[in-house]
């Protein structure tokens, strides 16, 4: 019976104990006529069973450990330090709970302090909480923030077309039955000087991503001035990498600082789980969602930690609670912490360097290819756009068959006007050999020329 | 003895206590590209961050994992969370390179061993509650419950029904679920219990009769958060049916209803699962969870999306099926960014086909083992009621006779000194000094036998010497802490900046 330990003597005297003589007469109170439905399920597995049927499945997926990836979008594949995972695989931290016990949990509280303090310091901002779901409902949450922050007075948020599509469709998902209007990316191409136009008194928040979708570093010093006189929050969606090199979302002039943590230890697997980060600055401490640890004393005077600002929960304030969220990913954040510690201020740099050096030749090799051309109107960080002269599809398939590689993301899907758009991300897992040889199947897929080239 | 009078110190210093400037972590390689210069206005000019040894920080956070109690470690009674035992290989199958190293925007034709698991996991979740149709996108139970009301609410919108806002909520549910309606832009109206526990089919029916045109649905817990089955589920369903509303079911016990009863046929239209809870997905110290809303024919054009089908039908026995992804046509919308949290359903996965078809087994021991307890602490701890119960206990914590001043928290702190996790304190909110007891269906007698022996112990304790838990516990490794101090001061981050403007919480 697989993790169930009991023996027939065990069940006997238990039952006995309890004055019953089955198991079945334990469920009297469920109604007869639903009590016992048959379950079909398939017949159980041994553990050996479950593993062979379970590495034959994944086989079934393309995965980055066997080919070179140049896809990103919102996913990436990105080093993580050996010792990360082996802090994870501790029973102590991943089997145990939400930290409501503070004295037999002061691992995973002092953890997340840790955690939060290297948020806030990526960020710029004054505080952070111990995390989201994903960067989408991080930003979802920050609506709710900058929508109570007015007191619900502003009924419209703005949102910068070259935000995330997925945290655009999540924020519209949460809000559906509240009253507040979402603008500015419905047509995708309002710049952000139209952007600033539409900031006004009943303007709520504004939310910004840096590096853009697109992978672009966009001006924002207006439309937060904009922001600004008008009272309107600035949320920036941010990439963690990206800001252990670039200024901080604070430095900017953010209110609130939120996005994807995966990129600090936690692997692609196929879209979660991930990490979401929520910082803001001290004015808004009182207003964030979901767990937050701060520092305290025990009996002793002793230093320790303790989930703080508990009212603020649904536990407690239930109907009045701004948001439902309990379980977050606790072990996500205790990942990124890890992560982040090891690789320490000179590794999180290097790292964010080598996205850049890399990304930077790569698009500058792409760049000279006949038929294809790299948008150069902005700095990037480690994505870029590339359009090219076939269809993306067309070419992801010939890069993966011919030439091991898994193509970047195809933007047309998202934003009709870019057809034969591509989004390319390098990051400093790609090998110079691995650019080169995308280059060379580039042109080699809009040369038509690929008799040579087969990939096993 | 001379008493110190010095500040104790920290069980482990912070890593940006630990840090030296200049101390290299795991080395990065040098770039192997022509380099790129970084414009000096786009740089950070600093990154206050901790530097350590590779050594240090394993020393650092193996320190810090050792102050925690866990599964592994030990019992771990914690009602309504179903903390039973975290199978190991579920961890090593979630972190195979073809799932681990797959991104979630590859073409389907790359990731058909991904999307045949999350397939096989729906159809798996349909067939043990009994519903129709199935999203697997939400992030944890409480997400699951967003999804779940945002569908009801759709769908009456969907019918031109734009009146329908109220949801009954008894008040011995969870706080997420008062919580969820709100957030989805409802009201919530609290039923009060009966004296048994259960819903007052009266004030149901009053209810439904005061809000007819205005009804939703209702939210319900089954079992009860009391760990006893409502009496009444099927009458409740029927009200709440004929007055025009929707039956979500907070899918928290499942733990309780596996091969018992099938949520779907009881008449529910909606619930959530936690694959953290039931599946044994790891609860990781807060996360990450798993929150799979399933539902029936009525409500499944309004899931959340996209979800995994079939879209080429196998064309023979050696030949496998195309899965895609497919939005239901009248979504609620995207929930998440991409598809969910797919690792918790790899571990999930792995979960059901080692039970397969004895899957009602697990409900079966838990059940026993809950009643095991319940019998045993019965006549030294007050009992709420006197009636069997599902996968947890519900127990009062005090003695106002015997032992006036004692309190569940007391009792709850003691069991540390024993070496076992506390049982959830204070909730369900109408049971006076609550403990909810789940012990879960993965640990033995011995084990019980041993907790048990604990409770009575400090039932006896608390009669000749209730100071001793009064200043319970005294063998972990910190003390009762202060956590109208950590309110108040506010320390969020190591060496933070000053907390000046803080707004105090809206009433």
């Amino acid at each position: 019976m697989s993790y169930i330990p009991h023996t027939d003597a065990d069940r006997e005297a238990m039952l006995k104990a309890i004055g019953v003589d089955s198991i079945e007469a334990l469920f009297e109170a469920v109604p007869e006529k639903h009590r016992f439905p048959q379950i079909d399920l398939p017949e159980p597995l041994s553990e050996m069973e479950i593993a062979a049927e379970m590495e034959a499945l994944s086989r079934f997926n393309v995965s980055a450990s066997d080919y070179a990836i140049f896809l990103g979008a919102g996913s990436y594949h990105h080093y993580i330090p050996s010792l990360v995972n082996h802090m994870l695989l501790r029973g102590e931290f991943y089997t145990a709970y939400t930290p409501y016990q503070p004295e037999v949990s002061q691992g995973t509280l002092q953890a997340i302090f840790e955690f939060q303090t290297m948020i806030t310091r990526l960020t710029g901002m004054d505080a952070a909480n111990a995390s989201h779901y994903d960067g989408a409902t991080a930003l979802a949450e920050a609506v709710t923030v900058a929508m109570a922050a007015h007191r619900d007075k502003r009924q419209k948020v703005i949102l910068s077309p070259t935000v995330h599509p997925h945290y655009r469709e999540v924020v519209r998902t949460y809000h559906q039955n509240r009253p507040v209007k979402f603008s500015g990316d419905r047509s995708g191409t309002a710049t952000m000087l139209d952007l600033a136009d539409m900031i006004d008194e009943n303007t709520a928040m504004i939310a910004l991503q840096y590096p853009n979708f697109f992978g672009q570093i966009e001006d924002y010093t207006e439309i937060i001035k904009a922001a600004r006189t008008h009272g309107t929050l600035v949320c920036i969606v941010t990439d963690p990498v990206a800001c252990a090199l670039l200024k901080s979302p604070g430095e900017l002039g953010a209110d609130i600082v939120v996005g994807e943590g995966q990129s600090l230890g936690i692997p692609m697997s196929f879209g979660g789980p991930y990490l979401g980060f929520f910082a803001v600055k001290n004015e808004y401490v009182r207003r964030i969602a979901g767990r937050i640890v701060g520092e305290t004393v025990d009996g002793d005077g002793r230093r320790a930690f303790v989930m703080t600002l508990r009212p603020r929960e649904q536990d407690i304030r239930r109907d009045k609670a701004s948001s439902n969220i309990c379980t977050n990913q606790g072990l996500m954040a205790l990942a990124a912490c890890v992560h982040m510690t090891a690789l320490g201020k000179q590794g999180m740099r290097r790292v964010a360097e080598l996205c850049w050096h890399k990304s930077h030749y790569a698009a500058k090799e792409i760049g000279k290819l006949k038929g294809f051309s790299v948008d150069s109107s902005r700095p990037f960080f480690k994505e870029f756009v590339v359009t090219c002269p076939k269809p993306i599809s067309e070419i992801n398939d010939e890069l993966l068959y011919h030439f091991g590689i898994i193509g970047g993301y195809d933007l047309g899907k998202d934003f009709p006007t870019r057809e034969n758009q591509m989004l390319l991300c390098v990051t400093e897992m790609n090998s110079k050999d691995e650019i080169d040889t995308l280059v060379a199947g580039l042109r080699a897929i809009a040369a038509g020329d690929l008799h040579d080239h087969h990939h096993h | 003895m001379e008493l110190s009078t010095k500040t104790p110190q920290p069980l482990e210093k912070t890593s940006y206590e630990l840090s030296q400037p200049g101390r290299q972590g795991v080395r990065v390689p040098d770039p192997d590209v022509p380099l790129t210069d970084i414009p000096a206005d786009l740089r950070r000019t600093d990154l206050d961050f901790p530097e350590m040894g590779e050594l240090e920080v394993v020393r650092h956070f193996v320190k810090l994992s050792q102050l925690n109690y866990s599964i592994d470690k030990g019992f771990y009674p914690l009602g309504s969370c179903t903390m039973k035992y975290n199978p190991k290989i579920n961890e090593d199958v979630a972190r195979l390179p073809g799932f681990a190293h797959v991104h979630p925007l590859q073409s389907q034709g790359t990731t058909q061993g991904a999307l045949a698991l999350m397939y096989r996991v729906q159809e798996w979740l349909c067939e043990i509650s009994g519903f129709d149709a199935v999203s697997i996108q939400p992030a944890a139970g409480a997400h699951g419950e967003f999804a779940g009301i945002l569908m009801i609410r759709k769908y009456h919108i969907d019918r031109g029904d734009h009146k329908r806002t109220k949801i009954l909520v008894p008040d011995s549910a969870h706080g997420t679920n008062p919580a969820t309606t709100t957030m989805a832009g409802l009201q919530a109206i609290e039923l009060p219990s009966d004296k048994n526990g259960d819903v007052d089919l009266d004030v149901l029916r009053k209810a439904c009769e005061d809000h007819k045109d205005e009804l939703a649905g209702m939210m319900i817990t089954v079992p009860s958060t009391l760990g006893v089955f409502e009496e009444h589920i099927v009458d409740i369903i029927d009200i709440v049916h004929k007055a025009g509303g929707l039956m979500y079911m907070d899918g928290a016990n499942m733990n309780a209803l596996l091969g018992v009863a099938k949520p779907g046929e009881l008449g529910f239209d909606v619930m959530h699962y936690n694959l953290h809870k039931t599946f044994s997905t790891p609860h990781g110290g807060g996360g990450p969870g798993s929150g799979p809303v399933v539902c029936n024919e009525k409500l499944a054009p309004f899931r959340p999306g996209p979800v995994v089908e079939i879209i080429e039908e196998a064309q023979d026995e050696e030949d496998a099926p195309l899965y895609g992804w497919v939005m239901p046509d009248k979504s609620i919308g995207r929930l998440k960014a991409f598809h969910g949290n797919f690792g918790m359903h790899v571990r999930a996965y792995a979960y059901i086909s080692a039970y397969g078809s004895d899957l009602p087994k697990v409900t079966q021991y838990a059940v026993l083992n809950a009643n095991y307890i319940r019998a045993r602490l019965k006549g030294t701890y007050l009992m709420p009621f006197d009636r069997m119960c599902g996968h947890e206990l519900v127990i009062e914590g005090h003695w106002p006779d015997k032992a006036p001043g004692v309190h569940a928290l007391d009792i709850s702190k003691r069991l540390m000194d024993y070496n076992f996790h506390p049982p959830t304190n204070y909730f369900p909110l109408i049971v006076p000094e609550a403990l909810l007891i789940e012990p879960t269906e993965t640990e033995t007698k011995e084990t019980l036998d041993s907790f048990i022996e604990a409770m009575l112990k400090i039932a006896e304790e608390a009669r000749t010497d209730p100071e001793l838990l009064h200043n319970a516990p005294h063998i972990t490794p910190v003390k009762r802490v202060d956590e109208v101090k950590a309110a108040k001061d506010l320390v969020l981050c190591c060496r933070p900046t000053v907390i000046e403007t803080a707004e105090p919480v809206a009433k």
